[in-house]
Protein backbone atom coordinates (compact mmCIF):
# COMPACT_ATOMS: atom_id res chain seq x y z
CA UNK A 1 0.00 0.00 0.00
CA UNK A 2 1.45 3.47 -0.39
CA UNK A 3 2.64 5.41 2.16
CA UNK A 4 1.10 8.23 3.41
CA UNK A 5 4.18 10.61 3.16
CA UNK A 6 5.54 12.27 0.04
CA UNK A 7 8.57 10.73 -1.79
CA UNK A 8 10.14 13.45 -1.94
CA UNK A 9 14.30 13.72 -0.88
CA UNK A 10 14.68 12.54 2.87
CA UNK A 11 16.20 13.79 5.35
CA UNK A 12 19.66 12.31 6.50
CA UNK A 13 19.58 10.79 9.96
CA UNK A 14 23.06 12.26 12.48
CA UNK A 15 25.15 9.69 14.01
CA UNK A 16 23.50 10.67 17.14
CA UNK A 17 19.68 9.69 15.81
CA UNK A 18 21.36 6.71 14.30
CA UNK A 19 22.65 5.52 17.69
CA UNK A 20 18.83 6.43 19.41
CA UNK A 21 17.14 4.65 17.11
CA UNK A 22 18.95 1.68 16.46
CA UNK A 23 16.44 -0.93 17.06
CA UNK A 24 14.15 0.41 14.35
CA UNK A 25 16.97 0.46 12.04
CA UNK A 26 17.98 -3.42 12.11
CA UNK A 27 14.56 -4.37 11.47
CA UNK A 28 13.85 -4.75 7.64
CA UNK A 29 10.09 -3.70 8.34
CA UNK A 30 12.11 -0.15 8.71
CA UNK A 31 15.19 0.45 8.22
CA UNK A 32 17.22 3.36 7.29
CA UNK A 33 14.55 4.42 4.60
CA UNK A 34 11.36 4.11 7.13
CA UNK A 35 13.25 6.11 10.04
CA UNK A 36 13.77 8.92 7.22
CA UNK A 37 10.28 8.64 6.53
CA UNK A 38 9.32 8.59 10.38
CA UNK A 39 11.79 12.18 10.30
CA UNK A 40 9.91 13.38 7.61
CA UNK A 41 6.74 12.75 8.25
CA UNK A 42 4.50 15.38 9.79
CA UNK A 43 1.81 14.49 12.57
CA UNK A 44 -1.20 16.00 14.19
CA UNK A 45 -2.52 15.42 17.49
CA UNK A 46 -6.17 16.83 17.85
CA UNK A 47 -6.02 16.66 21.90
CA UNK A 48 -3.29 16.51 24.10
CA UNK A 49 -5.21 14.42 26.86
CA UNK A 50 -6.32 10.65 27.40
CA UNK A 51 -5.86 9.35 24.09
CA UNK A 52 -3.47 11.97 23.09
CA UNK A 53 -0.91 11.65 25.70
CA UNK A 54 0.67 8.31 24.87
CA UNK A 55 0.01 9.11 21.37
CA UNK A 56 2.34 11.47 21.03
CA UNK A 57 4.91 10.61 23.43
CA UNK A 58 5.56 7.25 21.61
CA UNK A 59 5.35 9.42 18.17
CA UNK A 60 8.06 11.17 19.35
CA UNK A 61 9.67 8.05 20.35
CA UNK A 62 9.43 6.89 16.93
CA UNK A 63 11.50 9.60 15.87
CA UNK A 64 8.41 11.53 14.03
CA UNK A 65 9.95 14.47 12.88
CA UNK A 66 6.73 17.12 13.27
CA UNK A 67 4.13 16.45 15.71
CA UNK A 68 1.99 18.93 15.82
CA UNK A 69 -0.66 19.54 18.85
CA UNK A 70 -3.80 21.19 19.16
CA UNK A 71 -5.39 21.67 22.61
CA UNK A 72 -7.27 24.53 23.79
CA UNK A 73 -7.14 23.77 27.78
CA UNK A 74 -5.15 23.71 31.01
CA UNK A 75 -3.80 20.60 33.24
CA UNK A 76 -5.87 19.69 36.05
CA UNK A 77 -5.01 17.37 38.62
CA UNK A 78 -7.77 14.88 37.46
CA UNK A 79 -5.70 14.87 34.00
CA UNK A 80 -3.25 13.05 35.68
CA UNK A 81 -5.09 9.61 36.45
CA UNK A 82 -4.37 9.12 32.42
CA UNK A 83 -3.02 12.09 30.72
CA UNK A 84 0.56 10.42 31.10
CA UNK A 85 2.51 13.12 29.23
CA UNK A 86 1.69 16.00 31.93
CA UNK A 87 2.67 16.31 35.43
CA UNK A 88 1.94 17.62 38.75
CA UNK A 89 4.69 20.02 38.33
CA UNK A 90 2.68 21.49 35.27
CA UNK A 91 -0.93 21.85 36.60
CA UNK A 92 -2.21 24.75 35.63
CA UNK A 93 -0.05 25.07 32.61
CA UNK A 94 -1.52 24.99 28.89
CA UNK A 95 -1.45 21.33 27.71
CA UNK A 96 0.54 22.14 25.18
CA UNK A 97 2.84 24.03 26.88
CA UNK A 98 3.21 20.99 29.31
CA UNK A 99 2.61 18.53 26.49
CA UNK A 100 6.10 19.67 25.43
CA UNK A 101 8.22 19.65 27.89
CA UNK A 102 7.89 15.99 28.36
CA UNK A 103 7.93 15.44 24.26
CA UNK A 104 11.94 17.66 24.24
CA UNK A 105 13.10 15.85 27.10
CA UNK A 106 11.96 12.43 25.56
CA UNK A 107 13.02 13.40 22.04
CA UNK A 108 15.20 16.50 21.71
CA UNK A 109 15.49 15.80 17.87
CA UNK A 110 11.69 16.70 17.18
CA UNK A 111 9.42 20.15 16.28
CA UNK A 112 6.49 20.56 18.65
CA UNK A 113 4.02 23.03 16.87
CA UNK A 114 1.77 24.16 19.24
CA UNK A 115 -1.87 25.35 17.89
CA UNK A 116 -2.99 26.57 21.83
CA UNK A 117 -7.05 27.11 20.05
CA UNK A 118 -10.10 25.12 19.53
CA UNK A 119 -10.86 23.55 16.66
CA UNK A 120 -13.30 24.94 14.61
CA UNK A 121 -14.67 25.14 11.23
CA UNK A 122 -12.57 28.24 10.86
CA UNK A 123 -9.98 26.73 11.53
CA UNK A 124 -9.46 23.12 10.72
CA UNK A 125 -8.56 22.90 7.20
CA UNK A 126 -5.93 25.65 7.81
CA UNK A 127 -4.27 23.92 10.47
CA UNK A 128 -4.60 20.45 9.05
CA UNK A 129 -2.86 21.47 5.21
CA UNK A 130 0.39 21.31 6.41
CA UNK A 131 0.20 17.48 8.11
CA UNK A 132 0.11 13.94 6.67
CA UNK A 133 -2.12 12.60 9.27
CA UNK A 134 -4.01 13.59 11.79
CA UNK A 135 -4.29 11.61 15.00
CA UNK A 136 -7.66 11.98 16.40
CA UNK A 137 -8.22 12.48 20.22
CA UNK A 138 -10.80 14.18 20.80
CA UNK A 139 -13.75 13.97 23.53
CA UNK A 140 -16.82 15.37 21.71
CA UNK A 141 -18.83 14.68 18.83
CA UNK A 142 -18.74 18.18 16.94
CA UNK A 143 -14.90 17.63 16.87
CA UNK A 144 -14.94 13.85 15.55
CA UNK A 145 -17.28 14.76 12.81
CA UNK A 146 -15.56 18.25 12.36
CA UNK A 147 -12.23 16.28 12.15
CA UNK A 148 -13.47 13.77 9.98
CA UNK A 149 -14.77 15.61 7.10
CA UNK A 150 -11.46 17.99 7.51
CA UNK A 151 -9.56 14.78 6.69
CA UNK A 152 -11.85 13.78 3.73
CA UNK A 153 -12.25 17.16 2.22
CA UNK A 154 -7.90 17.50 2.42
CA UNK A 155 -7.36 13.67 1.76
CA UNK A 156 -5.64 13.12 5.02
CA UNK A 157 -5.47 10.07 6.41
CA UNK A 158 -7.23 9.91 10.24
CA UNK A 159 -6.04 7.19 13.29
CA UNK A 160 -9.23 7.39 15.18
CA UNK A 161 -9.56 6.59 18.28
CA UNK A 162 -12.27 6.84 21.15
CA UNK A 163 -13.01 5.73 24.51
CA UNK A 164 -16.27 5.22 26.85
CA UNK A 165 -15.41 3.55 30.39
CA UNK A 166 -14.00 0.25 29.84
CA UNK A 167 -14.15 -0.11 26.14
CA UNK A 168 -12.34 1.33 22.82
CA UNK A 169 -12.76 1.73 19.21
CA UNK A 170 -9.53 2.14 16.67
CA UNK A 171 -9.54 2.43 13.14
CA UNK A 172 -8.11 4.55 10.21
CA UNK A 173 -10.89 6.80 8.51
CA UNK A 174 -10.27 9.60 6.00
CA UNK A 175 -8.46 7.01 3.03
CA UNK A 176 -9.53 7.53 -1.08
CA UNK A 177 -10.61 3.55 -0.75
CA UNK A 178 -11.62 3.79 2.52
CA UNK A 179 -14.76 4.43 4.71
CA UNK A 180 -14.84 7.64 6.96
CA UNK A 181 -16.33 8.52 10.23
CA UNK A 182 -19.91 9.43 8.80
CA UNK A 183 -19.99 6.05 6.81
CA UNK A 184 -19.88 4.45 9.75
CA UNK A 185 -21.92 6.81 12.08
CA UNK A 186 -24.19 9.09 9.77
CA UNK A 187 -25.42 10.97 12.60
CA UNK A 188 -24.27 11.81 15.99
CA UNK A 189 -26.37 10.71 18.77
CA UNK A 190 -28.97 13.45 20.74
CA UNK A 191 -27.37 15.35 23.42
CA UNK A 192 -27.06 14.06 26.57
CA UNK A 193 -27.91 10.39 25.72
CA UNK A 194 -23.76 9.45 25.94
CA UNK A 195 -22.02 10.80 28.94
CA UNK A 196 -18.73 12.39 28.66
CA UNK A 197 -15.81 11.02 30.42
CA UNK A 198 -16.64 13.32 33.57
CA UNK A 199 -19.83 12.32 33.82
CA UNK A 200 -19.56 8.23 33.20
CA UNK A 201 -15.71 7.92 34.15
CA UNK A 202 -13.44 6.30 32.46
CA UNK A 203 -10.73 3.54 33.60
CA UNK A 204 -7.70 5.30 33.25
CA UNK A 205 -5.56 2.77 31.06
CA UNK A 206 -7.77 2.28 28.72
CA UNK A 207 -7.26 5.64 26.75
CA UNK A 208 -3.25 4.75 27.44
CA UNK A 209 -4.63 1.15 25.35
CA UNK A 210 -6.60 2.86 22.99
CA UNK A 211 -4.07 5.81 22.40
CA UNK A 212 -1.18 3.27 21.40
CA UNK A 213 -2.81 1.74 19.07
CA UNK A 214 -3.45 5.26 17.46
CA UNK A 215 0.14 5.18 17.10
CA UNK A 216 0.63 2.25 16.10
CA UNK A 217 -1.43 3.05 12.86
CA UNK A 218 -0.14 6.55 12.08
CA UNK A 219 3.59 4.44 12.15
CA UNK A 220 2.48 2.16 10.29
CA UNK A 221 0.77 4.38 7.50
CA UNK A 222 4.09 6.57 7.05
CA UNK A 223 6.01 3.41 6.84
CA UNK A 224 3.94 1.78 4.05
CA UNK A 225 3.69 -1.42 6.25
CA UNK A 226 1.53 -3.71 7.77
CA UNK A 227 -2.29 -3.71 7.44
CA UNK A 228 -3.90 -0.35 8.74
CA UNK A 229 -7.69 -0.85 10.04
CA UNK A 230 -8.48 1.07 6.60
CA UNK A 231 -12.15 -0.62 6.46
CA UNK A 232 -11.98 -2.51 9.61
CA UNK A 233 -13.32 -1.26 13.38
CA UNK A 234 -11.77 -2.09 16.25
CA UNK A 235 -13.64 -2.94 19.31
CA UNK A 236 -11.58 -3.26 22.46
CA UNK A 237 -13.12 -4.40 25.86
CA UNK A 238 -10.69 -4.16 28.43
CA UNK A 239 -12.39 -5.86 30.82
CA UNK A 240 -12.87 -9.46 29.05
CA UNK A 241 -9.55 -8.06 27.87
CA UNK A 242 -10.84 -8.80 24.08
CA UNK A 243 -10.32 -7.58 21.08
CA UNK A 244 -12.65 -7.76 17.77
CA UNK A 245 -13.03 -6.87 14.40
CA UNK A 246 -15.66 -5.66 11.96
CA UNK A 247 -16.07 -4.93 8.65
CA UNK A 248 -16.57 -1.37 7.68
CA UNK A 249 -17.71 -0.60 4.46
CA UNK A 250 -17.58 2.84 2.00
CA UNK A 251 -21.08 3.75 2.26
CA UNK A 252 -22.12 4.47 -1.23
CA UNK A 253 -24.32 7.74 -0.16
CA UNK A 254 -22.30 9.09 2.24
CA UNK A 255 -22.31 12.88 1.67
CA UNK A 256 -18.28 13.47 2.77
CA UNK A 257 -16.74 10.68 1.10
CA UNK A 258 -19.08 9.02 -1.66
CA UNK A 259 -19.23 9.59 -5.17
CA UNK A 260 -22.13 12.49 -5.22
CA UNK A 261 -20.92 14.67 -1.86
CA UNK A 262 -23.20 17.15 -0.61
CA UNK A 263 -20.96 17.91 2.46
CA UNK A 264 -17.89 19.78 0.26
CA UNK A 265 -17.37 22.07 3.22
CA UNK A 266 -17.29 22.89 7.17
CA UNK A 267 -20.55 22.94 8.76
CA UNK A 268 -21.15 24.06 12.12
CA UNK A 269 -21.19 21.36 13.68
CA UNK A 270 -22.81 22.12 16.95
CA UNK A 271 -25.73 22.11 15.27
CA UNK A 272 -25.37 19.36 13.54
CA UNK A 273 -25.29 17.78 17.17
CA UNK A 274 -27.52 19.71 18.54
CA UNK A 275 -25.79 21.32 20.88
CA UNK A 276 -26.14 25.01 21.67
CA UNK A 277 -22.83 26.44 21.81
CA UNK A 278 -21.96 27.98 25.47
CA UNK A 279 -23.33 31.77 25.92
CA UNK A 280 -20.45 33.74 27.58
CA UNK A 281 -23.18 34.05 30.89
CA UNK A 282 -25.80 31.39 30.44
CA UNK A 283 -29.04 30.91 32.87
CA UNK A 284 -27.52 28.40 35.04
CA UNK A 285 -24.19 30.76 35.57
CA UNK A 286 -23.83 31.79 39.11
CA UNK A 287 -22.12 35.06 39.41
CA UNK A 288 -18.94 34.40 41.38
CA UNK A 289 -19.18 34.59 45.20
CA UNK A 290 -22.49 35.77 44.47
CA UNK A 291 -25.86 33.71 44.71
CA UNK A 292 -28.61 34.86 42.15
CA UNK A 293 -31.89 35.71 43.90
CA UNK A 294 -34.35 34.22 41.22
CA UNK A 295 -32.96 31.14 39.24
CA UNK A 296 -34.68 30.73 36.14
CA UNK A 297 -36.99 27.44 35.24
CA UNK A 298 -35.41 24.85 32.77
CA UNK A 299 -37.94 22.87 31.44
CA UNK A 300 -40.40 23.46 34.30
CA UNK A 301 -38.04 22.82 36.93
CA UNK A 302 -37.03 25.38 39.18
CA UNK A 303 -33.71 26.09 40.03
CA UNK A 304 -31.89 26.57 42.81
CA UNK A 305 -28.39 27.42 44.15
CA UNK A 306 -26.69 25.67 47.25
CA UNK A 307 -26.75 28.90 48.84
CA UNK A 308 -30.26 28.96 48.80
CA UNK A 309 -30.34 25.51 49.91
CA UNK A 310 -28.05 26.14 52.85
CA UNK A 311 -30.39 28.88 53.97
CA UNK A 312 -33.42 26.92 54.16
CA UNK A 313 -31.86 24.27 55.58
CA UNK A 314 -30.23 26.62 58.44
CA UNK A 315 -33.53 28.23 59.08
CA UNK A 316 -35.10 24.31 59.69
CA UNK A 317 -37.43 24.68 56.70
CA UNK A 318 -38.98 21.76 55.83
CA UNK A 319 -37.19 20.72 52.53
CA UNK A 320 -36.41 16.66 51.66
CA UNK A 321 -33.48 16.51 49.94
CA UNK A 322 -33.05 13.61 47.59
CA UNK A 323 -29.24 12.50 46.06
CA UNK A 324 -29.73 10.82 42.73
CA UNK A 325 -26.26 9.86 42.26
CA UNK A 326 -24.77 6.33 42.41
CA UNK A 327 -24.17 4.15 45.52
CA UNK A 328 -20.38 4.46 45.08
CA UNK A 329 -20.34 8.17 44.67
CA UNK A 330 -21.78 8.70 48.26
CA UNK A 331 -18.95 7.98 50.08
CA UNK A 332 -16.82 10.31 48.17
CA UNK A 333 -18.94 12.91 49.57
CA UNK A 334 -22.22 13.90 50.60
CA UNK A 335 -25.31 15.96 52.40
CA UNK A 336 -26.36 13.21 54.13
CA UNK A 337 -29.63 12.79 52.05
CA UNK A 338 -31.11 9.55 51.17
CA UNK A 339 -30.00 8.25 47.69
CA UNK A 340 -32.21 6.64 44.80
CA UNK A 341 -30.00 6.55 41.91
CA UNK A 342 -31.60 8.45 38.83
CA UNK A 343 -32.40 5.10 36.35
CA UNK A 344 -34.01 3.77 39.44
CA UNK A 345 -36.09 6.60 40.40
CA UNK A 346 -39.41 5.46 37.87
CA UNK A 347 -39.78 2.26 39.94
CA UNK A 348 -38.91 3.13 43.50
CA UNK A 349 -41.22 6.10 43.80
CA UNK A 350 -43.48 4.55 46.14
CA UNK A 351 -40.72 5.47 48.90
CA UNK A 352 -40.33 8.69 48.67
CA UNK A 353 -44.51 9.21 47.64
CA UNK A 354 -44.56 10.64 51.15
CA UNK A 355 -43.42 13.64 49.86
CA UNK A 356 -45.21 14.50 47.19
CA UNK A 357 -46.62 17.69 48.17
CA UNK A 358 -43.14 18.74 49.62
CA UNK A 359 -40.87 20.54 49.00
CA UNK A 360 -38.18 18.40 47.46
CA UNK A 361 -34.80 19.32 46.16
CA UNK A 362 -32.97 16.89 44.08
CA UNK A 363 -29.54 16.82 43.88
CA UNK A 364 -26.53 15.05 42.02
CA UNK A 365 -22.88 15.66 41.22
CA UNK A 366 -22.93 18.29 38.95
CA UNK A 367 -26.78 19.35 38.66
CA UNK A 368 -27.69 17.07 35.28
CA UNK A 369 -28.93 13.96 36.65
CA UNK A 370 -31.02 15.80 39.23
CA UNK A 371 -32.61 17.67 36.59
CA UNK A 372 -33.65 14.85 34.73
CA UNK A 373 -35.38 12.97 38.09
CA UNK A 374 -36.83 15.74 38.88
CA UNK A 375 -38.40 15.71 35.90
CA UNK A 376 -39.74 12.64 36.28
CA UNK A 377 -40.97 13.04 39.85
CA UNK A 378 -43.06 16.13 38.25
CA UNK A 379 -44.25 13.97 35.48
CA UNK A 380 -45.60 11.16 38.78
CA UNK A 381 -47.36 14.26 40.56
CA UNK A 382 -45.06 15.99 42.67
CA UNK A 383 -46.06 19.46 43.32
CA UNK A 384 -42.57 21.15 44.04
CA UNK A 385 -39.33 19.94 42.85
CA UNK A 386 -36.27 21.88 42.31
CA UNK A 387 -33.30 21.00 41.04
CA UNK A 388 -29.88 22.15 42.87
CA UNK A 389 -28.11 24.20 40.40
CA UNK A 390 -24.11 23.04 40.06
CA UNK A 391 -24.64 19.68 42.65
CA UNK A 392 -22.51 18.57 45.66
CA UNK A 393 -19.57 20.12 43.51
CA UNK A 394 -21.05 23.77 43.81
CA UNK A 395 -21.59 22.63 47.66
CA UNK A 396 -18.17 22.14 47.84
CA UNK A 397 -17.33 24.99 46.03
CA UNK A 398 -19.01 27.24 47.63
CA UNK A 399 -20.54 26.24 50.67
CA UNK A 400 -17.77 23.48 52.26
CA UNK A 401 -14.49 23.99 51.30
CA UNK A 402 -13.53 21.07 53.22
CA UNK A 403 -15.55 18.84 50.90
CA UNK A 404 -13.73 16.33 48.38
CA UNK A 405 -14.61 17.69 44.21
CA UNK A 406 -14.14 14.15 42.16
CA UNK B 1 -28.60 -16.41 19.87
CA UNK B 2 -26.45 -14.07 21.37
CA UNK B 3 -27.06 -10.17 21.34
CA UNK B 4 -23.40 -8.11 22.74
CA UNK B 5 -24.93 -5.38 24.28
CA UNK B 6 -22.60 -2.23 24.55
CA UNK B 7 -21.88 -0.69 27.64
CA UNK B 8 -24.25 2.08 27.70
CA UNK B 9 -26.85 0.32 27.58
CA UNK B 10 -26.14 -2.69 30.06
CA UNK B 11 -27.96 -0.79 33.10
CA UNK B 12 -31.39 -2.00 31.25
CA UNK B 13 -30.44 -5.22 30.79
CA UNK B 14 -29.51 -6.15 34.57
CA UNK B 15 -26.02 -5.34 33.77
CA UNK B 16 -25.91 -8.26 31.13
CA UNK B 17 -22.85 -8.15 28.64
CA UNK B 18 -24.53 -10.59 26.70
CA UNK B 19 -28.17 -11.74 26.28
CA UNK B 20 -29.86 -14.39 24.62
CA UNK B 21 -32.40 -14.29 22.53
CA UNK B 22 -34.52 -16.58 20.05
CA UNK B 23 -35.49 -15.99 16.99
CA UNK B 24 -36.29 -16.64 12.98
CA UNK B 25 -34.91 -13.25 11.65
CA UNK B 26 -32.43 -10.09 13.05
CA UNK B 27 -36.20 -8.10 13.68
CA UNK B 28 -37.33 -11.16 15.34
CA UNK B 29 -34.73 -11.01 17.64
CA UNK B 30 -34.82 -7.39 18.17
CA UNK B 31 -38.71 -7.46 18.67
CA UNK B 32 -38.03 -10.16 21.37
CA UNK B 33 -35.26 -8.37 22.86
CA UNK B 34 -37.42 -5.15 23.82
CA UNK B 35 -40.20 -7.03 25.06
CA UNK B 36 -37.34 -9.13 27.68
CA UNK B 37 -35.68 -5.67 28.47
CA UNK B 38 -38.19 -3.09 27.42
CA UNK B 39 -35.69 0.31 28.75
CA UNK B 40 -33.50 -0.54 25.85
CA UNK B 41 -36.23 0.58 23.34
CA UNK B 42 -36.13 4.12 22.90
CA UNK B 43 -32.47 4.04 23.42
CA UNK B 44 -32.11 1.63 19.79
CA UNK B 45 -35.58 2.45 18.32
CA UNK B 46 -37.05 5.82 16.73
CA UNK B 47 -40.86 6.36 18.23
CA UNK B 48 -41.55 4.89 14.70
CA UNK B 49 -39.87 1.75 15.49
CA UNK B 50 -36.91 2.17 12.64
CA UNK B 51 -33.01 1.60 14.20
CA UNK B 52 -31.42 5.29 15.51
CA UNK B 53 -29.17 6.19 12.65
CA UNK B 54 -26.23 6.36 16.05
CA UNK B 55 -26.59 2.52 16.33
CA UNK B 56 -24.77 0.43 14.49
CA UNK B 57 -25.52 -4.06 13.99
CA UNK B 58 -23.46 -5.82 13.53
CA UNK B 59 -24.73 -9.54 12.77
CA UNK B 60 -20.89 -11.52 13.23
CA UNK B 61 -18.83 -9.29 11.92
CA UNK B 62 -21.13 -7.68 9.32
CA UNK B 63 -22.81 -4.24 8.92
CA UNK B 64 -26.60 -5.16 8.45
CA UNK B 65 -27.26 -2.19 6.81
CA UNK B 66 -24.89 -3.81 3.75
CA UNK B 67 -27.16 -7.19 4.01
CA UNK B 68 -29.45 -7.44 1.19
CA UNK B 69 -32.39 -8.28 3.53
CA UNK B 70 -31.26 -6.20 6.15
CA UNK B 71 -33.54 -7.08 9.38
CA UNK B 72 -35.10 -9.53 7.49
CA UNK B 73 -31.90 -11.34 7.32
CA UNK B 74 -32.71 -15.30 8.72
CA UNK B 75 -30.14 -15.35 11.73
CA UNK B 76 -28.92 -19.27 12.69
CA UNK B 77 -28.48 -19.77 17.01
CA UNK B 78 -24.78 -19.88 16.38
CA UNK B 79 -24.67 -16.37 15.19
CA UNK B 80 -23.98 -13.26 16.96
CA UNK B 81 -25.56 -9.19 17.17
CA UNK B 82 -23.65 -7.19 18.23
CA UNK B 83 -24.62 -3.43 18.57
CA UNK B 84 -22.25 -0.75 19.03
CA UNK B 85 -22.87 2.83 20.34
CA UNK B 86 -21.48 6.00 18.73
CA UNK B 87 -18.37 6.84 21.80
CA UNK B 88 -16.47 10.10 21.73
CA UNK B 89 -14.67 9.78 25.16
CA UNK B 90 -11.17 10.84 24.29
CA UNK B 91 -9.77 13.66 26.18
CA UNK B 92 -12.23 15.76 28.52
CA UNK B 93 -11.28 16.33 31.98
Amino acid sequence: MPAAVEETVLPKLSNEEIARYSRHLILPEVGMEGQQKLKAAKVLCVGTGGLGAPLALYLAAAGVGTLGLVDFDTVDASNLQRQVIHSTATVGMLKVDSAEIMLKGLNPHMNVVKHNTMLTSANALEIFKDYDIIADGTDNFQTRYLVNDACVLLNKPNAYGSIYRFEGQASVFGTKEGPCYRCLYPEPPPPGLVPSCAEGGVLGILPGLVGIIQATETIKLILGIGEPLIGRLLLIDALGMSFRTLKLRKNPECPVCGPHPTVTELIDYDQFCGITPPSKVGPLEVARDKAVGDLPIVDGIPQISVQELKRKLDAKEDVFVLDVREPHEYPIANLGAPLIPVGSIESRIAEIAEHKNDEVVIHCRSGARSQKAALVLKAAGFTNVSNLTGGILAWADKIDPSMPKY
Amino acid sequence: MNIHIPTPLRSYTGGLETVSIGGATIHAVFQELTVTYPEVKQHLFTPEGKLRSFVNVYLNDDDIRYLESKEETTVKDSDELTIIPSIAGGTHL
